[in-house]
């Protein structure tokens, strides 16, 4: 019984983590209804710039996030501007197909620079240290600040998507990007800054997921699933939905676990298509 | 109706016939390979192979993505299917392995029809990274069946009771059948009632639904044909090599390939592929020692074509001179054929200046391939 209740404690937290990964994933679906194939690739990309400050400059990982989702967001908001916002139009073929060159530009780009060796981010104590509930419960320390890293930023970004002008901007392009345009609001210019919060975000995710495990330039396609998995479980145009799917993304991985290597994995898909059969809109879909 | 005012449909160009004749000899010259000095190579067929391999991928790709506007980042799931089907049918089952490659074929189609009660749940983006997630579901399941070998996989070794020379030209004869019939077969298709609902839908799938086209069940129908391709293609390859493993058999590098070949070359063309696989084995070529370079660059060839010619290279080639080498594009032509062609419109028949305008306009704006 203990056992259990522990299993889906680390499964929630690990959620936590993959909701950092999904937050973006499902604010660039909703805005662009476009899957960014080179999600999981960016944020490799991204761990890989917070370990330049980390190796170089002696800087504390949680703070070298600063300066890459700085980097990320203009990363972000160029490579819409630049490539993605050609591809856009009535099709969403061309700019998925584009996203998907990206992801293998990137993928060989890392591994020519940084070849295959795996990387992790060093915190020190707080890595291994743990609080302990009762005889036989321990919670990790840096799972459960990830956890609440991961519900402040998805409080803020909902915040931002119902009370600023750029989510009122967002929200309208999303729901009628050409009325929008009659309205002022310049498609393009939401479509990037979509893109560059979307990144910003991968700068946590990326290094929070550097310090959990390692990464490797192999890792973005695993992150994309489970970025897609979370955002799909939890149904579209909700970010508490997304929140809660990566949740039950992570506590599936963990029960999968129980049974071996490799089916943490496997019943984290078999959940995201038991979803599909039974409820394809997603647990938590919220029609606005 | 106007008076006077009479056409066919035609479409058969010069260049077309032309194309009709030298793909014929280019299917002659392929089959003879085996016995032809020099080319008939071991290496050399094993290259080929491989190239053949590719390119009916890529073919079967764009008939679901470029035409089907399906767009499956997963096809490797059904190139793995076709691999371990022969393993099981040829290995286990004793069947003939050159018999159980079309069989390959068959359990591919029949794992699309299934799963696609769960992929067609999604759409548009959606439904490629969804088929990504159906074939790492394959992979890992693949990988815990421990009578096909687990994750290290199994050698296919009622080959070795063929020997060496008469296995590989075996293999490099239905690897050049399988091309040609593909190629054939795309022609045959898209020229029927099933192709022109499909090019329908390529173009635009609320007007295809409009005019009656029965949008769901094309889209199943091209996504079962595509994986039985892919089933054949991968029962092909792994009989060729002799080996399949879950790693290598429901690798991405399938998709990557195929994607690359088709966007570089065409998308919704079938004369682009083509183009995509002449450049994607020259460059591999031309790049042998670069290791990862060689998909840097193809992936950046890629996105810069998306960019700056969506249609690709034989879409900006067919735009800027109008060639059509395929019979597959319907034009109207006037009986009498000096109507269609005369620059101001002026026709032997008595209609109007005006009607021979608009006839030309039939004959000139949007193309149906």
């Amino acid at each position: 019984m203990i056992e259990i209740v522990d299993t889906i404690i680390q499964g929630v937290l690990l959620g936590g983590l993959y909701a950092l990964f999904a937050i973006g994933l499902s604010i660039t679906y909703g805005v662009m209804r476009v899957v960014n194939i080179a999600h999981g690739d960016f944020m490799v990309l991204a761990a890989y710039l917070a370990l330049w400050p980390v190796t170089h400059l002696n800087m504390h990982p949680f703070v070298a996030i600063v300066p890459t989702a700085v980097l990320m967001f203009c990363l972000g908001y160029t490579v819409q501007r630049v490539v993605l916002n050609r591809t856009m139009g009535p099709n969403f073929l061309a700019p998925m197909l584009a996203t998907f060159g990206m992801s293998i530009i990137l993928r060989n780009g890392l591994q020519q620079v940084y070849h295959a060796d795996s990387r992790s981010f060093q915190i020190g104590g707080l890595g291994t240290d743990s609080i302990h509930l009762g005889e036989s419960l321990a919670v990790g320390k840096f799972p459960l600040i990830v956890f609440v890293v991961s519900v402040i930023l998805v409080f803020l970004t909902s915040q931002l998507f119902t009370s600023t002008r750029i989510g009122v901007a967002l929200r309208a392009t999303s729901d009628d990007a050409e009325t929008a345009g009659l309205m002022g609001i310049r498609a393009s210019r939401t479509y990037a800054i979509a893109l560059a919060i979307s990144f910003a975000l991968l700068a946590v995710g990326g290094v929070f997921a550097g310090i959990r495990t390692t990464f490797t330039p192999e890792s973005g396609p695993a992150t994309l699933l489970y970025a897609f998995e979370a955002v799909v479980i939890g149904g579209m145009g909700s970010l508490w939905g997304t929140f809660a799917g990566a949740i039950i993304l992570g506590v599936a991985q963990g029960m999968g676990a129980q049974f071996g290597a490799g089916f943490g994995v496997l019943a984290g898909h078999l959940v995201f298509l038991a979803v599909l059969a039974f409820k394809p809109t997603g647990l938590f879909e919220r029609t606005v | 109706m106007r008076e006077g005012l009479s056409y066919v449909i035609s479409r058969n160009t010069a260049a077309s016939n032309a194309a009709v004749w030298l793909g014929v000899a280019a299917a002659v010259v392929a089959l003879s390979v085996p016995w032809l000095p020099y080319v008939g190579t071991s290496g050399f067929m094993h290259w080929a192979v491989e190239v053949m391999c590719y390119l009916v991928l890529a073919q079967m790709w764009n008939l679901m993505a470029g035409y089907g506007g399906l767009m499956s980042v997963g096809i490797q799931a059904f190139v793995g299917i076709g691999g371990y089907s022969v393993i099981v049918f040829a290995q286990h089952l004793g069947v003939n392995p050159f018999l159980s490659i079309p069989i390959a074929g068959v359990m591919a189609a029949i794992a699309a029809v299934v799963t696609s009660v769960l992929v067609f749940r999604m759409r548009g983006g959606y439904f490629a990274i969804g088929t990504w997630v159906l074939a790492e579901v394959f992979r890992i399941a693949f990988s815990n069946v421990s009578v096909l070998g687990g994750g290290s996989g199994q050698s296919l070794t009622v080959m070795t009771r063929f020997d060496r020379s008469t296995r590989e030209i075996a293999i490099y004869l239905i690897a050049a059948a399988a091309l040609i019939i593909a190629s054939v077969g795309i022609n045959l298709l898209l020229r029927s009632r099933f192709g022109l609902g499909l090019t329908a839908l390529r173009d635009s799938e609320a007007a295809a639904e409009s005019q009656g086209v029965d949008v769901r069940s094309l889209k199943l129908q091209v996504y079962t044909l595509a994986s039985f391709g892919a089933g054949v293609v991968g029962g092909i390859y792994y009989t060729s090599i002799l080996r399949v493993s879950p790693a290598a058999a429901f690798d991405q590098n399938w998709v990557v390939a195929a994607i690359f070949i088709v966007v570089i070359g065409g998308i919704g063309t079938v004369e682009g592929p083509i183009v995509g696989a002449a450049i994607f084995f020259a460059l591999r070529w031309a790049l042998a020692d670069y290791g990862a370079w060689y998909w840097l660059i193809m992936g950046a060839l890629a996105v810069v074509t998306i960019m700056f010619a969506p249609t690709g290279l034989w879409g900006f080639v067919r735009a800027r001179w109008d060639i059509q080498l395929l019979p597959l594009q319907r034009r109207l032509v006037l009986e009498g054929q000096a109507r269609a062609d005369a620059p101001d419109g002026r026709a032997d028949e008595p209609t109007t200046r005006n009607d021979s305008r608009q006839a030309r306009g039939a004959v000139r704006t949007r193309p149906m391939s």
